[in-house]
């Protein structure tokens, strides 16, 4: 029997006013595989990230996850627009981490891991409590449950951030340049942390400058530019034997 | 040219401090004589301070006050967020209900309210398809001189409450809202634990400022009748003749309400403004008790 991929997004367009972001992007990601999305400043990326879990609508093209449209519900051979309060449920489902961390400020670490456990799925508060403990531990910051984000650095609050999605038991986890408002140094705790998770079979499309975490994780690589997919296929091509002149350029510019 | 290594140093020196300082004293000392050549009966004030009528009016104030400012937040945020609505007839509405309650002004309004049994007799609400009425009463009965106050003074500050709400949300950072959603919280979940106690840094110290203009706006009630504290102190003075000793009681208990009201302000700003602050500073009480406990430190 063959699986369904868990993502499958095809002919995705979208525009802001008259200028087209994305111009029918197609992607395919099978469970349990590391995508890395790829390309210069301004190419879409972040924006098709917010389309597969519906921060943005797609004006063309369709994104399936999980055997689900995408903010759509499908009944009598018809694609129904979700309301908000039904999207919500529908990207629980998917775990999203931002490039500035976006951590609740009014709360603590171990409180912010535990918002979306107590507080979205209803799970009770020792119990969620306790999970986000373990969570924490697994990103390597037991001791900083009690801190404010304001009291962590960038790593430790991106650390925070990847729990505080991981808590809510995602198919799939989404990253948009999660290391790129970090300090150098602060850069390696983080995809360590993100290494981990790719090993332990987690589905992840990861938007990165980072060539070498995409050639250490990545099963695929995925080049866009100017809203398109301009180059696709395993790191050993598309990083170390590019065929387009594009991916060629901008490799030489970030290694 | 070698400098010397220990040059004597001359402080500057502020004379504006005390030439200043002389200045108001002297006014002050004029002011106290004048006060006290005055045709005031001073030991009247602390009977009327403490008159019974006195004490209704002063009871009649601060409840007036509560209410209405209590109501104009709830109205406040519910305008507030149709405003931000998607739907565009909220945000229509949302418009038309500011400019009208802010436009006219508050004691033009009381009087509107009051007098609403001029223009409808009963005030009627009928169930649709029956001949039942949720509301049917005479409009003299349900519009004292209390609720028209409170509508007068409730309505007007909703509409300003309204504009500090918005003012509020809008201060929180658009990715809060993306990280709500990116766990799959619902909308109103997401204001509730994530925008309003982030809003509510902005929302408190205007808040408070308007709660102290609230009661004293209460004194407008006196128009219609409603006994507070000007009210109150008309009642007496209308017997006895002792305007300025009268006035002179109620402005004491203004007085005194407005400390107790900016005390209550800035414990609220603590509570919600400090809540992510590493050092959340001491209170004037506490530093006040610490300096009794321990024995003040030399600074090195
Ligand atoms: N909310 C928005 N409104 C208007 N234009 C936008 C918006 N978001 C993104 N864009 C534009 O869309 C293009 C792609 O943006 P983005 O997806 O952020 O690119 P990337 O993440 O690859 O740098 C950019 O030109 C950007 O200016
Ligand atoms: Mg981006």
């Amino acid at each position: 029997m063959e699986s369904t991929p868990l993502v499958r997004a095809h002919g995705v367009r979208k525009s802001y006013g008259r200028t087209e972001v994305l111009r029918g992007v197609d992607m395919t990601v099978e469970q349990g595989q590391v995508v890395c999305l790829l390309g210069p400043s301004g190419a879409g990326k972040s924006t098709f990230l917010r389309c597969i879990n519906h921060l943005e609508t797609v004006d063309a093209g369709q994104i399936w996850v999980d055997s689900k449209p995408v903010g759509f519900r499908l009944r009598g051979g018809k694609l129904h627009e979700l309301r908000e309060r039904e999207a919500a449920a529908q990207r629980r489902a998917i775990g999203m981490v931002f490039q500035r961390f976006n951590l609740f400020p009014h709360r603590t670490a171990v409180q912010n891991v535990a918002e979306g456990p107590v507080h979205v799925q209803g799970v009770n508060r020792r119990q969620a409590h306790e999970q986000a403990l373990a969570l924490l531990d697994r990103v390597g910051l037991a001791d900083k449950a009690g801190s404010y984000p304001r009291q962590l650095s960038g790593g430790q609050q991106q650390r925070v951030a990847i729990a505080r999605a991981l808590a809510m038991r995602p198919k799939l986890m989404l990253f948009d340049e999660p290391t790129s408002a970090l300090d150098p140094e602060l850069v390696g705790e983080v995809l360590e942390v993100m290494v981990d998770l790719a090993r332990e079979g987690m589905t992840m499309i990861v938007v990165t400058h980072e060539v070498g975490f995409a050639r250490e994780v990545a099963d695929h690589v995925v080049f866009m530019v100017d809203g398109a997919v301009v180059e696709t296929g395993p790191p050993s091509q598309v990083l170390d034997d590019p065929q387009q002149p594009r991916t060629r350029q901008f490799l030489a510019k970030v290694l | 040219m070698a400098l010397p290594e220990d040059v004597p140093v001359v402080p500057l020196r502020h004379w504006g401090r005390w030439v200043s300082g002389v200045v108001i004293l002297a006014l002050l000392v004029g002011l106290g004589s004048a006060m006290a050549d005055a045709q005031i009966l001073y030991e009247d004030v602390p009977g009327f301070f403490s008159a019974d009528v006195m004490i209704d009016g002063l009871v009649n104030t601060v409840v007036l006050a509560v209410v209405a400012q209590a109501a104009a937040v709830v109205l406040g945020v519910v305008v507030a967020l149709m405003r931000r609505s998607a739907n565009p007839v909220a945000r229509w509405v949302a418009w038309v209900y500011i400019w009208i309650f802010r436009g006219v002004p508050v004691l033009l309004q009381i009087l509107l309210w009051y007098n609403l049994a001029l223009v409808f007799k009963t005030i009627s609400v009928p169930i649709p398809f029956t001949d039942a009425h949720l509301i049917d009463t005479p409009t003299n009965a349900l519009i004292t001189a209390f609720v028209a106050a409170l509508l007068g003074l409730g309505l007007n500050e909703s509409a300003y409450m309204a504009e500090i709400v918005r003012a509020g949300l809008n201060s929180v950072d658009p990715g809060q809202l993306e990280a709500a959603k990116a766990i799959g919280m619902t909308p109103a979940t997401t204001l509730r634990r994530v925008v309003l106690p982030q809003a509510m840094r902005v929302i408190i110290p205007p808040t408070g400022n308007d709660f102290i203009n609230m009661l004293k706006g209460t004194s407008m009630a006196s128009v219609i009748g409603f006994l507070e504290l000007i009210h109150a102190a008309n009642n007496i003075s209308s017997r006895n003749l002792e305007i300025m000793e009268t006035l002179l009681a109620a402005a004491a208990w203004y007085m005194i309400v407005v400390s107790v009201a900016s005390v209550g302000q800035y414990y609220l700003e603590r509570a919600f403004g400090a809540a992510d602050r590493v050092d959340r500073g001491l209170t004037p009480w506490s530093r006040v008790a610490r300096s009794f406990r321990t024995p003040p430190t030399v600074r090195s």
